[in-house]
């Protein structure tokens, strides 16, 4: 099977949450590093199915439960935390809202794209977000929203973000964003993930502007 | 000046019959607050105060329903749960009732003399009495099927679903049986239509292949045994996908998403089952009285002719920042552009 026919395999695996399927592909990659397992079939997967959740054509069911197996794959591949992303340290938050499954979408892509997730939970205030930016000098930060009051909140935490900690760059992503294509640039996020595999990318992007 | 009541002219367009004009939902639920001049957290502790907000929203804009509902996180409230009330926002629900296989098995429904179910009922009939027949009022119900969201957390209701199925159907019942009752005490205390609240059935929610093994079975079920006629709403979510679903389940309407384009949804839906909906709620708080004209006008120029059309908001519930001034001008627009026949627009040119 080349490359191509694997990932397409890998997307209808992790689509009809066919998790014995996915082991088996990643079993026929046994002998390679686990790095090219990742970057040339789950990711690739994973980026599809965010392609196909954003034109309405796969369900959110299916799109967290292919991250969900997709980080269990990852949690066997010893090697695949360092894979595309090397290993830098993206944080993820809930800013007052207490719906996590955006959050834990977003945790298990950007972990099988190799970066390392520090989880701030949910439910949190504007004031208690920016202490933790602000104590762990956390270089890229993503919020996610389920409800309109809590999206329009994180106007107040980058703001204050902002102020103490100038060089964060922050990602905004959940249902208000989609319902609403100027609320990022209102609430004054850098950028928008209009998936998680976006959001990955966005972050990438600005890894490489940076350097 | 609108020559019908708000009951026939609900009815007739759900008969897909073009009545004086077009209906308009005006779904408010937390607005009734700022009408009494008093927080969501108080207003919502006092069904009394929910008669009255929603008699005074329906005076001030003469939407053609009256809308007793509290907040979703109400019903899991009564099967024990905390809600978190917010200053500006619906209140949500709180830590998961059911964290365990286990407790899926432990826990009961409320009965219907629980606290928080009688104060929806007491709010269904003040607002029955004060529309005497002459405006719709519309009940909600939670499907068995989505309000697990509420009970178990998102995360962990997908993970029952998926990977637990003889659980999954066994709290299926569980909620079918407190839909069923819960539903019937509704339409026992005069409600003329029930929403029959389903994001899950959404598919944006669940792929069409899942629901129609699980939600659309239980939906069929739970609407069969209904006392009053029902409305699927897929609050925001798409429905394209699984319309025939929809229409065999026996409701009468289905609330539909502003990501979906309403033209296509009506030549999917024509003559069979009504559309409800689907003003951007979370736009319409920004809207200027010309956009908010635009959007009225869209709508109606793509769902209203021939009937089977109620205009209204994309979830179910304007969201507590739209001002005044923008449900005024959807309100204006509709006198405008709504009545029928509709001699400005030529549907065979659409």
């Amino acid at each position: 099977m080349n490359s191509t026919e694997s990932v397409k395999d890998m997307e209808n695996s992790l689509l009809a949450v066919d998790k014995n399927r996915a082991f088996d592909i990643m079993a026929q990659f046994q002998g390679s590093s686990g790095a090219d397992f990742v970057n040339d079939v789950l990711m690739p997967a994973l980026e599809s199915i965010g392609g196909r959740w954003e034109r309405g054509e796969v369900s959110l069911s299916q799109v967290y439960m292919s991250g969900k197996i997709s980080e269990t794959m990852i949690d066997t591949l010893i090697g695949g935390a360092t894979a595309a992303g090397s290993g830098r340290t993206v944080a993820v938050a809930v800013l007052e809202d207490h719906h996590n499954l955006g959050k834990k979408i977003l945790s298990s892509v950007l972990r099988t794209g190799g970066f390392l997730v520090k989880d701030y939970g949910h439910a949190l205030k504007a004031e208690q977000l920016a202490d933790m930016v602000e104590r762990d000098s956390v270089e890229y930060l993503m919020i996610s929203t389920l409800m309109l009051p809590a999206a329009l909140r994180i106007k107040d935490a980058v703001a204050l973000i902002r102020e103490r900690s100038p060089g964060t760059r922050i990602i905004v992503g959940g249902a208000p964003f989609l319902f609403d294509a100027s609320l990022a640039e209102e609430v004054g996020a850098d950028a928008f993930g209009r998936t998680a595999t976006e959001s990955l990318n966005i972050v990438k992007r600005m890894m490489q502007e940076a350097a | 000046m609108d020559r019908m009541t708000s009951m026939d002219r609900t009815m007739a367009a759900l008969s897909h019959e073009e009545a004086d004009r077009v209906p308009l939902f005006l779904l408010f639920t937390m607005h009734g607050a700022k009408e009494l001049g008093m927080s969501i957290k108080d207003y919502f502790s006092d069904a009394e105060n929910v008669i009255q907000g929603q008699i005074s929203l329906h005076k001030k804009y003469k939407g053609d329903c009256l809308n007793p509902f509290f907040y979703a996180a109400s019903e899991t409230e009564a099967w024990g749960g905390d809600v978190v009330y917010i200053e500006d926002g619906p209140p949500n629900a709180g830590a998961p009732i059911i964290r365990s296989v286990e407790d899926i098995d432990d826990i009961e429904p409320p009965d219907m003399d629980n606290p928080v179910l009688r104060k929806g009922i007491e709010a269904i009939e003040g607002l029955v009495d004060y529309a005497e027949g002459q405006v719709p009022v519309i009940g909600t119900a939670l499907s068995p099927f989505s309000v697990p969201i509420m009970q178990m957390g998102f995360e962990g209701y997908l993970d029952l679903m998926y990977e637990n199925e003889d659980a999954f159907w066994r709290l299926m019942r569980k909620n079918e049986e407190f839909c069923v009752k819960w539903g019937n005490e509704q339409a026992k205390a005069g409600v003329t239509a029930l929403a029959y609240f389903d994001p899950m059935a959404s598919a944006t929610m669940t792929s069409p292949a899942d629901y129609r093994r699980t939600g659309h079975k239980i939906a069929k079920r739970v609407i069969s045994r209904l006392d009053a006629p029902t409305a699927s709403h897929m609050a925001s979510g798409r429905a394209l996908p699984i319309i025939e679903d929809l229409v065999s389940t026996g409701s009468g309407a289905i609330g539909v998403s502003s990501m979906e384009d309403l033209a296509e949804l009506k030549r999917a839906c024509k003559g069979r089952i009504s559309l409800i909906g689907n003003l951007n709620g979370v736009e319409m708080r920004r809207w200027t009285p010309a956009e908010a004209e635009l959007k009225v006008k869209e709508c109606i120029a793509k769902a209203a002719s021939g009937g089977g059309f109620i205009l209204s908001d994309n979830h179910g519930e304007i969201p507590y920042q739209v001002p005044d001034d923008v449900i005024h001008s959807i309100r204006r627009a509709v006198d405008e552009w709504g009545a029928y026949p509709l001699e400005w627009f030529d549907a065979d040119e659409e």
